[in-house]
């Protein structure tokens, strides 16, 4: 593959992130007025990291609804939300991250700003984000409760850049009100987000590979997923390109279902004798599946 | 292995679809639009 096709695959991503993002977040009236959209779509999650508080958003997101049913006295494991984080994610895997996420396309923006990158191989920082998941976004919701027995969104709380890029700046920006109640919560979240969008910068996709909890939940499913990656071993010349032009330090040749793979494509587009395939499971030959 | 891989697809999918219509039959999409209609102070800083 040559690098002007590979750099035309790059493009037709971007593409496709751009088009879903703003696809997303298209009510203007939201932004506009300072309001969010109060219409149906919103009991639908949208399969990204999307505020539901975005004035611009149509549909909910996936982690901060997770939440809101933990954060209630009844119904605490909302079997709706986890079962559409699991349809999304058998279905596509981290694809998601890949090509439908918002904050995944900030990152990857900001990281072409040009400047001196740094490469982070596999390490253990990308444990980060399960230990996420399981205290922010499940455990404390459910266990830490005020005297009327709610809980709170603690991730939301705490942690989500992309609620205070999408939502909180926007809303602050054109609500005098909102602006006046903001103290030292808001101040921590825009450091968050700040330091967030300049490791994005130097590193890439940080915020994908090491923090975010729905990254975590949909790498669990990449070896199940109906759309997967994968490398035909009698193809595979083992020549290392993959490995070396992956940015999320997976070697696609060895682990094509890594957890940590976007499903970005960039190895299929530099794999000089096509053993790496995204798609659906290939057909079999001879009774045997074409690849593994 | 290809062949567990592909059981455990179908039935995680069906796991999926079932765990949704459950959900929609306990009323969940309701909690969830409450919640996404109104600005949520937490996602903001100010919860």
């Amino acid at each position: 593959m040559s690098a002007s096709s590979a750099s035309a695959s790059g493009r037709h991503r971007t593409a496709v992130q751009t088009v879903v993002s703003i696809g997303q977040n298209s009510w203007l009236g939201g932004f506009l007025r300072g309001r969010v959209w109060k219409g149906s779509s919103k009991a639908v999650c949208v399969p990204g990291l999307n505020c539901y508080s975005c004035p611009g958003a149509w549909g909910a997101c996936p982690i901060g609804s997770l939440q809101a049913v933990f954060t209630r006295t009844a119904n605490r494991i909302s079997l709706y939300v986890a079962g559409l984080i699991a349809l999304f994610g058998v279905l596509m895997g981290r694809l998601v991250c890949g090509w439908l996420c918002p904050f995944g396309l900030v990152q990857e923006l900001l990281y072409r700003i040009h400047s001196r990158k740094v490469r982070i191989g596999p390490t253990r920082l990308r444990y980060l984000k399960y230990a996420v998941l399981a205290v922010l976004v499940i455990a404390l919701p459910i266990l830490l409760r005020n005297g009327a027995g709610v809980g709170s969104p603690w991730y939301c709380k705490l942690v989500c850049p992309a609620g205070t890029l999408e939502a909180a700046l926007p809303l602050l920006a054109l609500d005098a009100s909102l602006r006046s109640a903001a103290g030292w919560l808001f101040v921590w979240k825009l450091l968050v987000l700040a330091g967030t969008m300049l490791t994005s910068v130097f590193v890439y996709r940080p915020f994908c590979r090491f923090v975010c909890p729905l990254g975590a939940i949909y790498g669990l499913f990449n070896r199940f997923s109906w759309v997967q990656l994968s490398c035909d071993k009698g193809t595979c010349i083992s020549c290392g390109r993959c490995a070396r032009v992956c940015r999320m330090g997976v070697d696609p040749s060895r682990d094509p279902t890594s957890p940590e793979c976007i499903r970005c494509g960039d190895c299929v587009q530099v794999c000089p004798v096509d053993a790496l395939r995204l798609g659906l499971p290939a057909p079999k030959r001879n009774g045997q599946p074409a690849r593994d | 292995m290809s062949r567990t891989r592909a059981t455990l697809r179908v039935v995680l999918s069906l796991l999926a679809a079932l765990a949704v219509v459950l959900g929609i039959v306990r009323g969940e999409p309701h909690t969830v639009l409450m919640k996404a209609i109104n600005v949520c102070l937490e996602c903001i800083g100010i919860g």
